[in-house]
């Protein structure tokens, strides 16, 4: 915990989940002062849903509120609908277009809870932001630092996701399940009467809902993503394609080819609306260079470091070499070939359990 | 099934529908085009608006027909705002109004217009000092309503109309749509007021906006000449003839109608203040039409959703914000962020029976005991 907390106000972000619920009962015991907001991303017209669908989020609005008036904290909703809009779903939208694989739940960390939300925090006069994430800030003595630690629950760690917080913002950001496994927070839900103790965990993309997200971008841009020729690691047609925007590097299931095999799509060529797809091995690569850097200790190291790291959200860690370029950008060496690797994508680098860095995949080579 | 969401809509009476449905066959023309069908459908317009207008005891030429009492509002809120926005930018309205005020007040207040609202007696009432002081020369429109949606206050429109007498630039706009045929009030000193009769057994889709002659207002649509200039479209001869018929009614029938509420009022006020947890937000000589209450510790919107298991439909803030916060109105009278979460909302009508309102008290007395000791 930190330093000294003499002022113990929080603003917390509650989805209406089993998470952040517990994060705001755990925080309420520690004797701080909490206030509760969600903030409205998205409507259901904008995703392609009829308005009188209950709205997932409307619903989630209704526990959330639920869960503030039992715990007897103020709450309100913020509606941030235009900058997700802005900031979030046009880049995603956007990246896709461009061939990549985009992590959305990563801008709308950044943008919306640990910027906007402490906007509003401050106004209200709040010292710190909470949130249900499984991960943990630590304030490192000896260093004069903030660290960024896994979740002790290694099947729900969401340091991944966080990889952008800045010193500034780690000081006033608080993960009050980071030491807990989601079996206990679902107990002290239970234990409390809390309604959504039995909630799913989300899924997917909140506003891709069913998880089509080739769907999600026609409906969305209003865009018929043309037909195009799947392609062997010669140049050889052996398909068609529906639209490269709907493959993610990596993918062996729904292509609808037959060449004796199993094949995995490797890569894509949007100018030329092509689709590469070769056997596991083509999907290898042992090098990357990742931009939109952010270094969790302020600054990029002064020379090449050994870290671990992760190319995905769930992955096992693997060992690399890091060379620095610059504050912003990183170039990283695997000691072993990696599995389909994605430009879009997060990699994030970590020392045991801390986070050292994290960036956009920007170019994998091979 | 015991309905008693009368405040948000009302079955449709059906004569009303007859109405309708006989002037929908009868006219094929529009009433703005010169020919036989046009002008037979034109005066039949007229002899509505006739109609209409005698039953309020105003002009013909002061009726405006709109598509209910949300466009009603937005008309002469932004319409006189703008008209009026060489002489000043200062609105003056109260923490009752329906959203298609407060929404019209806001998006003003983005526009550069200053609004401040008023503050509230005990009794719900507006705070006449209290407009005395926050009158300018500069203040353009007081927007206030007739009878509040969320707890039946009533405001003094004689006394608010005198008040402004002393300010010739300021306008007198009320929402009168839970008052109309309910609640009598005098039209003098008021300058715009609007209403919809499907809050009195007429049809969606139907509202009406008084404006008194010589106030101006900068209309929100433009194109298509009407039977006014202040709303465009081709007149909506059905709805107008459904509008009429209902407002007859209403007027017809209103003492009697009101005898009726009043008794199904007393006996739930009486039966639901035994309860220790039960608070009644709704002022004492307020619309009886509308008991708000509150139970304490429970969430307006639980109470809701678990008496609509029991097939009882009341409703909790008006229909359709889901938005968690407090009823701005009860927080506004009763200064209580928790009781006006806890709040929800009866509203009545001449339809309500004695015996649904003991099924009524059978399936809250139900609900009260299965929320309050969890």
């Amino acid at each position: 915990m930190r330093e000294s907390m003499s002022d113990k106000t929080a603003l917390i972000a509650m989805s209406g989940g089993v998470d952040s619920s517990v994060t705001a009962l755990l925080l309420q015991e520690q004797g701080f002062t909490c206030e509760g907001a969600t903030m409205r991303l998205y409507r259901n017209e904008d995703i392609g849903v009829c308005q009188y669908h209950t709205c997932c989020s409307a619903r989630d609005i209704d526990d959330a509120a639920d869960v503030a008036f039992k715990l007897h904290i103020l709450y309100k909703v913020l509606d941030y609908t235009a900058a997700f809009k802005n900031e979030v779903i046009a880049k995603f939208v956007r990246i896709y277009e461009q061939g990549g694989t985009p992590n959305p739940c990563i801008d709308c960390n950044r943008f919306m809870k640990f910027r906007n939300l402490w906007e509003v925090a401050q106004k209200s006069q709040l010292n710190y932001v909470a949130t249900g994430h499984y991960a943990r800030i630590e304030f490192d003595r000896e260093q004069g630092l903030y660290v960024l630690k896994k979740g002790i629950d290694a099947s729900k760690d969401q340091s991944y996701v966080l990889y952008m917080l800045t010193q500034e913002q780690m000081a006033h950001t608080l993960f009050p399940l980071g030491g807990l496994t989601k079996k206990e927070v679902r107990e002290i839900a239970a234990q409390h009467g809390l309604v959504n103790a039995h909630k799913h965990d989300s899924q997917d993309i909140c506003f891709v809902p069913g998880g089509d997200y080739g769907k999600f971008l026609e409906e969305y841009t209003g865009k018929t993503y043309a037909k195009g020729d799947f392609l062997d690691i010669h140049g050889k047609i052996v398909g068609q394609h529906k639209g490269a925007v709907r493959y993610t590097i990596g993918q062996r299931k729904k292509l609808g080819i037959a060449l004796g095999k199993p094949v995995y799509v490797c890569g894509k060529d949007m100018v030329k609306n092509t689709v590469r797809v070769g056997d596991e091995e083509s999907l290898l690569s042992e090098v990357l260079v990742a931009t939109e850097v952010n270094w969790l200790a302020g600054k990029a190291p002064t020379r090449a470091e050994e870290v671990w790291a992760r190319t995905r959200y769930k992955q096992q860690e693997q060992a690399a070499v890091v060379y620095p370029i610059g504050n912003d950008s990183f170039r990283l060496e695997f000691a072993k070939p990696q599995r389909a690797v994605a430009p879009g994508q997060a990699v994030v680098l970590y020392r045991g359990d801390v986070v050292v860095a994290g960036g956009t995949i920007a170019q994998v080579l091979r | 099934m015991v309905y008693l969401d009368y405040a948000a809509n009302t079955p449709v009476n059906e004569e009303v529908l007859s109405a309708f449905c006989q002037v929908a066959r009868q006219y094929q023309g529009n009433a703005n085009s010169r020919h036989e069908e046009g002008w037979a459908a034109k005066a039949e317009m007229e002899r509505l608006t006739v109609a209409v207008a005698a039953l309020l005891g105003v002009k013909p030429s002061e009726i405006i027909f709109t598509s209910g009492a949300t466009e009603a509002n937005n008309t002469a809120i932004k319409g006189i705002a703008k008209a009026m926005q060489g002489v000043g930018k200062h609105i003056l309205s109260t923490p009752l109004e329906h959203s298609s005020v407060t929404g019209c007040l806001q998006a003003l207040q983005k526009q550069g217009y200053e609004v401040e609202y008023l503050s509230l007696q005990a009794d719900g009432k507006i705070n006449l000092h209290d407009l005395e002081t926050k009158l300018r020369n500069d203040t353009v429109l007081v927007a206030v309503c007739a009878v509040d949606s969320e707890l039946g206050t009533i405001q003094p429109l004689a006394e608010i109309a005198a008040v402004l007498q002393n300010y010739p630039n300021c306008h007198l706009h009320v929402d009168a749509t839970q008052a109309v045929g309910k609640v009598a009030f005098p039209l003098q000193g008021i300058d715009t007021m609007s209403f919809a009769p499907h809050k009195f057994y007429g049809l969606c889709g139907s509202g009406i906006l008084f404006k008194r002659k010589n106030v101006e207002l900068v209309p929100l649509l433009e194109g298509g000449a009407s039977t006014t200039s202040y709303r465009s479209g081709t007149p909506a001869l059905a709805l107008a003839a459904g509008t009429e018929t209902a407002l007859r009614l209403a007027v017809e029938s209103r003492h009697n109608w009101w005898e009726i509420v009043v008794q199904r009022h007393t006996l739930l006020r009486q039966q639901l203040s035994h309860y220790p947890k039960v608070h009644i937000n709704s002022p004492i000589h307020g619309s009886p039409y509308i008991l708000n209450l509150s139970v304490a510790g429970v969430r307006g919107q639980n109470f809701q959703s678990l008496l609509n298991e029991f097939g009882i439909c009341v409703s909790v803030k008006s229909a359709c914000s889901s938005d968690g916060q407090p009823s701005q109105a009860v927080l506004a009278l009763t200064h209580d962020y928790w009781n006006a979460l806890s709040s929800w909302r009866l509203s009545l009508s001449h339809l309500t029976t004695e015996a649904q309102v003991q099924e009524f008290l059978v399936a809250f007395a139900k609900c009260y005991k299965k929320l309050t000791t969890q």
